[in-house]
């Protein structure tokens, strides 16, 4: 009990810093490698809540394709790496109100729903916890359940795909 | 573990992710706090999976990651069609249709 607890809220001190250096940092590059923190923290958290299978594709999309797609737009957008503090619009203090006040209110909102109502980690329950993020679990979902979703999926990826190249190309 | 740290813990993130949105100028660095917000929701899947021991929330994330990752690419294809339009990724130059 104990030794999850404290591995949750180092990794979710961690997170919560990096994110912050992702929309605070005013040099571009920095911002992607703080988003590598980021994705790699949740990425343990989901290890932590027993889902193996989402947290090793989390790993190899996020932290794998995506932040190498972002290295990439930084590159070839040639955006300022020296620092010179004009990544941000003049609506910041606006942005950080609304920020806090959306925070303040679904963190009340949160703590009053769900108060504290535990995952399981041990015993009988835990075992089930750790059933349900099993490999072969989730594969037998996404085949029998939700194979239809699946598909479409593919056919997303597909059209964005090819709609990425028909936006970009030069002609 | 309570339910709860989770929940928080992607509240604050997802309102980090807003406030990036809000604040930055640069196209990628938008892109990177969508991220930010998208992966909140994901914590709030899995925790939620883990909780109710229902495996579908896990299926769920799994979408959410790869259309996020079809996102990444038709955003930064959009950001890289601004630059070499207005020779800037800065979203704020895009204002086209302005009154």
């Amino acid at each position: 009990m104990v030794a999850q607890n404290v591995v949750f809220w180092i990794l979710a001190v961690a997170m919560v810093l990096a994110a912050i250096g992702v929309v605070r940092s005013q040099n571009v590059v920095h911002a992607a490698l703080y988003l590598v923190v980021v994705m790699a923290g949740a990425a343990a958290q989901y290890i932590l809540l027993a889902a193996e299978f989402v947290a090793w594709v989390q790993v190899i999309i996020y932290i794998g394709a995506v932040i190498i797609l972002f290295l990439f737009g930084i590159m070839l957008t040639r955006a300022p790496m020296g620092g010179d503090g004009d990544l941000d619009n003049d609506q910041r203090w606006p942005a950080a109100v609304v920020g806090l006040f959306l925070a303040g209110v679904l963190a009340s909102l949160l703590i009053d729903a769900f108060g504290d109502k535990e995952v399981a980690i041990s015993g009988a329950k835990g075992a089930e916890t750790l059933a349900t993020g099993k490999s072969a679990t989730i594969a037998d979902l996404i085949f029998r359940s939700y194979v239809v979703p699946f598909e479409i999926v593919s056919i997303l990826l597909l059209a964005a795909l090819v709609g990425a190249v028909v936006i970009a190309r030069r002609d | 573990m309570i339910l709860n740290q989770f929940l928080v813990l992607a509240a604050v993130l997802f309102c980090i992710g807003v406030y990036g949105v809000l604040a930055r100028r640069n196209g990628v660095l938008v892109l990177m706090s969508v991220e930010l917000m998208l992966n909140a929701v994901n914590i709030n899947l899995v925790a939620f999976s883990a909780y109710l021991h229902a495996a579908a929330g896990q299926v769920f994330a799994l979408f959410v990651i790869t259309i996020a990752a079809a996102e990444v690419g038709v955003g930064l294809a959009i950001v890289l069609l601004i630059y070499r339009n207005l020779h800037s990724p800065d979203l704020d130059r895009v204002e086209q249709l302005k009154g």
